[in-house]
């Protein structure tokens, strides 16, 4: 049973493991898609710019692991710009598309208020999930200038307000998103991780 | 809503905290990631990591500092200090802090800003400015190196520059407050903080809760940073957000 994340020249793969060892699952650091086919659950993460990720997704071959991973219904869970790579397109630095896995755009935070979102915000759960067994709501940590308009709200299953309701956890079938850090986001944030985690090991129903 | 956060910034120097601390408690309260642990324990929101060191030595040490914080806290860190290529960036980010701080070394090559945000996205930027208060230009004036040289730009211009650049946050030190203990610079704030859109940190001048209570009231600071007073336990984390939570400043609790 373990957890891959994949490695793609992109975000801070380090907290991520760490955080995921310290709750007792195994993981291993990858960009390999054949390691990738072996895991139980796959973890994109990811900080930068959505062009430039999934180019580097694309030139190690990652873009049809993934794909295929989360198409054969492996646990998939994105983190930050990882979440928004799962949409359709992004309006960031030009039009991109991503990986079309949940139907969405991605798009800029314009107003007049403080860009980026940067900071502890409230999680407020939409509806009872097996995600959030034993959880409730809090704060976590964001820090992002682009969000998600997902095209299927029901695909939306938590959602923080930041001068406007804002994409903060999406799933549909066994795929999952996190707008935030889990890894970065207090004792919440490492239980929404170990939630996934042991989705992954043990099945939705654990 | 987003609360303000609360940061202890940690000096560290050759891989051991610098300024004396009072965690009697600890095991080993020279240990960064041990004084960092605790105040993640404490519901701190963010935590800074200042390298001081000054040898080549002492800043690979910091990279292990770095790996270990990454691998304790539950809770964002920056470090800065000396940084002064987008290969150190990457380093440190690499080694898992979230954000890279740049002072003097942004000022004498501003296209590091633009360099590590076009590399890294913004939010991994901050630019941390000194500023002092100058009576004959009657507006705050830059310094660099630990504030012993006086630069020729107004702080409120360089700011904005500085976002320009993709900043993604501005953290502000008073130098005309701090280490006085007698409260943030609420005008200098005011002013950054209205000339960018980015989050700024006030920093400089912490000394009791109210110091708190007024910079997130009279200004838009979105975070406030403070080092003795923490480290002393003249302040906990605990008491700066009960005395905000009383004021209606919302804070993570």
């Amino acid at each position: 049973m373990m957890i891959a994340i994949i490695d793609y020249g992109m975000g801070n793969l380090h907290s991520v493991s760490k955080a995921l060892e310290r709750l007792g699952h195994t993981c291993i650091i990858t960009s390999d898609p054949d390691e990738i086919e072996c895991a139980s659950g796959v973890i994109l993460p990811g900080v930068g710019a959505f062009g430039d990720a999934m180019r580097e997704l694309e030139a190690r071959g990652l873009v049809a692991a993934i794909k295929k991973a989360a198409l054969g219904g492996k646990p998939l869970l994105g983190i930050c710009l990882g979440m928004q790579l799962l949409f359709t397109s992004s309006d960031e630095h030009g039009l991109h598309q991503g990986l079309n896995l949940l139907p969405g755009h991605v798009v800029k935070f314009t107003g007049d208020y403080r860009i980026p979102h940067m900071g502890w915000n409230w999680l407020s759960f939409k509806f009872p999930h097996p995600l959030f067994r034993g959880l409730e709501e809090g704060h976590v940590y964001f820090v992002h200038s682009f969000h998600v308009k997902a095209a299927n709200p029901e695909d939306v299953i938590a959602t923080t307000d930041y001068h406007q309701p804002v994409t903060a956890i999406i799933n549909r079938n066994q795929i999952y998103g996190m707008q935030f850090h889990p890894e970065k986001s207090g004792k919440l944030g490492l239980g929404l991780l170990d939630r996934f985690a042991r989705i992954a090991n043990q099945g939705v129903h654990v | 809503m987003l609360t303000k956060r609360i940061i202890p910034c940690l000096d560290v120097k050759d891989g051991r905290v610098v300024k004396g601390v009072s965690f009697n408690h600890l095991r080993d309260a020279g240990d960064p990631v041990a004084l960092a642990a605790q105040y993640d324990r404490e519901q701190a929101d963010e935590l800074v990591f200042l390298d001081i060191s000054a040898t080549v030595e002492g800043r690979k040490t910091m990279l292990h500092v770095v790996e270990r914080a990454a691998a304790e806290l539950t809770i964002p860190f920056t470090v800065g200090g000396g940084i002064s290529s987008v290969e150190e960036m990457t380093a440190l980010l690499r080694a898992g802090a979230d954000k890279v701080s740049i002072n003097t070394s942004a000022v004498l090559n501003p296209d590091l800003i633009t360099e590590g945000a076009a590399r890294f996205g913004n939010q991994c930027i901050v630019v941390a400015i000194d500023a002092k208060y100058d009576d004959e230009w009657r507006d705050w004036v830059v310094y660099t190196h630990g504030g012993r040289q006086k630069t020729d730009m107004r702080a409120v211009d360089w700011a904005q520059e500085a976002v320009a650049r993709g900043a993604g946050e501005i953290l502000l030190t008073s130098m005309d407050r701090d280490g006085h203990k007698n409260g943030f610079d609420v005008p200098l704030l005011d002013q950054i903080c209205q000339s960018v859109n980015v989050p700024v940190i006030a920093s400089g001048g912490a000394g009791e809760t109210a110091h708190f209570v007024e910079v997130f009231v009279k200004t838009d600071a979105a975070a406030a940073l403070a080092a003795s007073v923490f480290h002393f336990r003249e302040l906990t984390i605990c008491e700066v957000k009960q005395a905000l939570v009383e004021k209606g400043v919302e804070v993570r609790c």
